[in-house]
């Protein structure tokens, strides 16, 4: 192998419930502005939940014509979406050798919306299979990763990761570790979820994992709340371009951060819940950290899974109290889920995108709906209640969680630092 | 033009976002109107729900035109 490569974040891409584009985006976290409000993409009505945060006023027609549209199911459109925008904000189309670069996404379901119509459909019908010719490449998760290529002739390792709510920062981490070992000069990468429908919704509520504050959207993503009851489906995309230090030098491309470590682990202890002694969640930041080569006091803020459930908040908080010791109280903490919803597969994505943020503008977005902490909860941790804080934030760290019980944590850096 | 012709003509123009322009009688569907192997197989889908037939895979693959499409329909529509 080389020398160690170094890896730079070199372009942001987000459609999310909060803003469709980057910069919308942001000034939606920096704001507090939730992204939940009642279900439009299909009728609710005698659902449990009928609330979520859907990517507001979406028009596929905007970016897409017609029939290219049609053949993608949503969570790839969302894909398409955000990384065209971090193609363009790094610049990656030109002057680049296409065949070093790669597209590694990330999605928990795929085309969930795609599978579900082509079944109605066929339950409607007298029992002929009519099953569209699109409906295989619409649904399979991988469909993001290939229209990515496709559409922008990049030759590189293309694949998707698919481990539930951690898919994201799996990608992350896989292009991470293409780029470090030389695989790959550049590699867009990040994830997408669009799980708004019938079946959805109806599977996670058949969980007991989502709120059901239908009175009040808005307030129900409420991580480190005592009143929390569950999380709230979002969807969009968030995507990165992730590139060699000196291929984004040699080309003087802006560079955001820098990605310095990535940890996995498995709680492996049960296929949904979180395993109440935080161990997986320990092993996983710790392995992050000794990945980066940095000690835990060296980390300014982390953007927590913090889903708002009542039983993943805590283990996780445990968990960082655990890692941090005594520096777990000089950390900001947030859960931005509590503004954008949960994205699933896609949380990662726009979670990296999030953290960026939060360096370059020395402000860590807060966790809203924090009005009543939960005593179970250790509340002199700083959980940025409410209001964004005015922080220097040198390195960040990005926790993801998924069913299966597979644990991610990403750390990034400031370049300067 | 045949109601036949109408609907093959609207099915056409709404699966593969062509103008209605384009969809002349010896236009192809590949060749003429960008229609990639998925495309085709879907359109033939399309007429055979649309006019109650069922298109054998032997007889499907002669049809490559917006005219061979109308001829055939024309014949076995029900």
């Amino acid at each position: 192998m080389s020398s160690i490569r170094r890896v730079v974040v070199t372009g942001l891409g987000a459609i999310t419930p909060i803003g469709s584009t980057v910069p919308a985006y942001w000034e939606g976290l920096k704001n507090g502005v939730s992204g939940a409000a009642p279900i439009t993409r299909f009728p609710a009505a005698k659902f449990k939940t009928r609330f979520a945060c859907e990517v507001k006023d979406y028009n596929p027609d905007t970016y897409f014509d017609r029939k290219e549209g049609r053949k993608m199911d949503l969570f790839t459109q969302f894909a398409v979406i955000a990384a065209d925008e971090a193609i363009a904000d790094a610049g990656l189309l030109e002057g680049v050798d296409k065949d070093r670069v790669g597209v590694i996404w990330g999605s928990g379901i795929g085309g969930l919306r795609s599978l579900q119509e082509e079944c109605f459909q066929f339950e409607r019908g007298d029992g002929t299979p009519r099953y569209s010719p699109f409906f295989i490449p619409r649904m399979i998760a991988d469909s993001s990763s290939g229209n990515i290529s496709i559409k922008n002739g990049f030759r590189g390792p293309n694949f998707v990761t698919t481990s539930a709510c951690a898919s994201s920062n799996d990608a992350l981490i896989a292009a991470f570790n293409n780029i470090r070992l030389g695989l790959a000069d550049a590699i867009v990468t990040g994830g997408s979820e669009a799980a708004i429908t019938e079946s959805g919704v109806g599977g996670f509520n058949a969980l007991k994992a989502m709120s059901e504050r239908n009175d009040d959207p808005a307030s129900a993503s409420r991580p480190y709340d005592k009143d929390r009851d569950g999380f709230v489906l979002g969807e969009g995309a968030g995507a990165l371009v992730l590139e060699e230090y000196e291929h984004a030098k040699a080309r003087g491309a802006k560079m955001y951060a820098e990605v310095i470590g990535g940890g996995m682990s498995s709680d492996a202890y049960h296929i949904t819940a979180p395993d109440p002694s935080g161990s997986g969640v320990v092993l996983v930041m710790q392995n992050a950290l000794r990945d980066a080569g940095i000690k835990p006091e060296d980390v300014d803020y982390i953007n927590t899974h913090g889903t708002s459930t009542p039983l993943g908040d805590g283990a996780e908080i445990k968990a960082i109290e655990t890692v941090f010791g005594a520096h777990a109280t000089a950390l900001n903490i947030s859960s931005t889920k509590s503004m954008t919803g949960h994205l699933l597969g896609g949380a990662g994505g726009i979670e990296a995108v999030a953290c960026i943020f939060a360096m370059q503008n020395s402000l860590v977005p807060p966790t809203i709906n924090l009005h009543t902490p939960d005593p179970e909860i250790n509340q002199a941790l700083n959980f940025t209640p409410n209001v964004a804080q005015a922080r220097e934030v040198n390195i960040a760290m990005s926790n993801t969680f998924g069913f299966g019980g597979h644990n991610t944590s990403v750390i990034f850096r400031k370049l300067d630092h | 033009m045949s109601e036949i012709a109408e609907k093959v003509k609207a099915i056409i123009i709404d699966k593969l976002g062509v103008e209605a322009s384009e969809v002349t009688p010896e236009a192809s569907f590949t060749n003429d109107l960008g229609a990639d192997s998925l495309d085709t197989v879907e359109l033939i889908m399309e007429f055979e729900k649309e006019f109650n037939v069922s298109i054998p895979d032997d007889q499907a693959e002669n049809i490559q035109t917006v005219g061979q499409a109308v001829s055939y329909l024309e014949e076995h529509a029900k």
